[in-house]
């Protein structure tokens, strides 16, 4: 059982990079699509509970996707018979759910199962040693940062391609992180309170210390490799 | 569901406060800055050492007194660890600072010392938002006063037409993140909702394109609703109607028109 579900994880986490790569530009004839898990819902326990990755999941990511899809829509007729003003009276729902859409299909893809975790090791380990000094630093660096997001938004570690060197950043509501920073994405932290409210109440920096131990190094090496 | 009642019964297990069903009455104001409001002659020389200004007001109903429209695990949670937080933090804030009520603080929260803007505002909306609120069984028999209801004609064209600007203003897609809206009496003494992020309200100035007094106001942050609704927010507006205390939001139109300031909260 538990080989099987590996064996599947492996071909859904392909297919879920291939789905984020995806660009959603093209809108009607290319619709978001809610990219499937690589790992069932309980695999994060108990340092995210199942309940919140269902809802989390099913339910806020795919009203995200729903919603874009739908302003896309309106978007591209409206682009079709030239109004302008439409067009610009979209630009935030766009943002919003098009940066959600975004956010959580990269959240998703840092996410592993607490047994799978291995800590960053090769070329992200020395691109986090040199920005931050070690990993505990920006761990540190990082967990205080996102813990101080006022209301709803990310903190992410991200990649500045002009000084070349590991960022931490934190951006407001769904903003998504390379559109609104230039940083490419590397390991994001969602900490709407949907995020952890069911299993952490208001102890947002409980959450964000356990989240550490379910973050996917590889693919935050995998990026890195990409940004590069 | 039943995961919910777990986890709420298992939050219980290490809290010793909540009585289910039990009243819990409004403590009668006994602290040094109640006394101090009588005093506001002496209350700046007083204050200056204050070392905790603000203080957590009890809610006027139990728990699960809004239920089943505001569940109590939620009225709890959201009363005695997020506004707690708001208080212990613009404690700390005001530490060496006058005394100030936190109704006055909120004019210059934006232009402040950090933390009054985030739990100067989060202290107030949330002392602001208990109070306008009863349990539908008194709830139910409050509405808008003549006064109020010919200025919600007037600015929406009728009650039903006011609460669907309401339920489009408070959506997800409307109020992004986490925020607050408002029913608020402009500079002309008209009314108009409006929206405020984080803990943001209209009494600041620079928030909106002038100061508003809020009469009415929702939080929609979603440690407000999530137990009960998790991603259901509309369900949640819709269904807080059923304890707006129409009272209370009479009292605080009389006050806004009458004074031109926010309406003062316990606290």
């Amino acid at each position: 059982m538990a080989v099987h579900f590996k064996m599947i994880s492996r071909v859904s986490s392909s297919v879920v990079r291939r789905v984020a790569n995806r660009s959603f530009a093209a809108a009607a004839s290319s619709p978001a699509v809610l990219p499937e898990l690589a790992h069932p819902y309980s695999a994060y326990e108990p340092n995210i509970s199942a309940t919140i990755m269902e809802i989390h999941h099913s339910k806020h990511h795919a009203t995200y996707v729903n919603n874009l899809n739908v302003n896309l829509e309106a978007a591209e007729k409206a682009a079709q018979d030239g109004d302008a003003n439409k067009l610009i009276s979209l630009a935030p729902a766009i943002k919003f759910n098009g940066g959600g859409h975004i956010n959580h299909t990269l959240f998703w893809e840092n996410l592993c199962p607490p047994s799978d975790y291995t800590a960053p090791s090769g070329a992200i380990l020395s691109e986090i040693e040199s920005a931050f000094g070690s990993f505990d630093a920006m761990k540190s660096e990082m967990s205080a940062k996102t813990v101080a997001v006022q209301g709803s938004g990310w903190g992410w570690l991200g990649y500045n391609t002009t000084t070349k060197k590991l960022e931490i950043a934190t951006c407001a509501n769904q903003d998504p992180l390379e559109a609104t920073t230039g940083l490419k994405p590397i390991v994001g932290i969602d900490v709407w309170e949907h995020a952890y409210y069911l299993q952490y109440k208001n102890v947002r920096p409980d959450y964000v210390n356990a989240i550490w131990d379910v973050i996917d190094w590889k693919v935050a090496g995998e990026r890195l490799e990409a940004a590069m | 569901m039943k995961l919910q009642i777990a986890l709420f019964v298992s939050f219980l297990a290490g809290s010793s406060a909540y009585t289910p069903g039990g009243p819990v009455k409004a403590k009668a104001p006994q602290s040094r800055r109640d006394l101090l409001k009588g005093l506001p002659f002496l209350a700046a020389g007083v204050a200056a050492s204050a070392a905790n200004a603000y203080e957590l007001p009890d809610l006027p109903y139990a728990f699960d007194a809004l239920e089943p429209y505001i569940d109590a695990p939620t009225m709890k949670i959201h009363h005695d660890m997020h506004h707690n937080t708001y208080v212990t933090n613009i404690n700390n804030a005001m530490k060496d600072k006058p005394a100030v009520d936190i109704r006055d603080l909120q004019a210059d929260a934006l232009t402040a010392a950090p933390g009054v803007r985030n739990s100067g505002g989060g202290h107030y909306n949330h002392a602001f938002f208990w109070d306008e609120m009863a349990p539908h069984d008194k709830a139910k028999n409050t509405k808008p006063s003549s006064k109020l209801q010919g200025m919600i004609d007037s600015a929406f064209g009728g009650t039903e037409k006011m609460k669907e600007e309401w339920a489009a203003k408070s959506a997800p897609g409307a109020v992004f993140g986490s925020g607050w809206v408002w029913l608020v009496v402009n500079g002309k003494d008209e009314l108009e909702i409006v929206g405020t992020p984080n803990q943001d309200n209209p009494l600041m100035k620079g928030v909106k394109d002038e100061i508003k007094y809020p009469i009415l106001g929702i939080d929609v942050w979603e440690h407000a609703y999530y137990l009960k609704y998790q991603n259901r927010r509309p369900e949640y507006v819709a269904n807080w109607w059923s304890v707006v205390n129409w009272d209370k939001v009479n009292e605080n139109l009389d006050y806004v028109l009458k004074e031109h300031k926010g309406v003062p909260v316990r606290g």
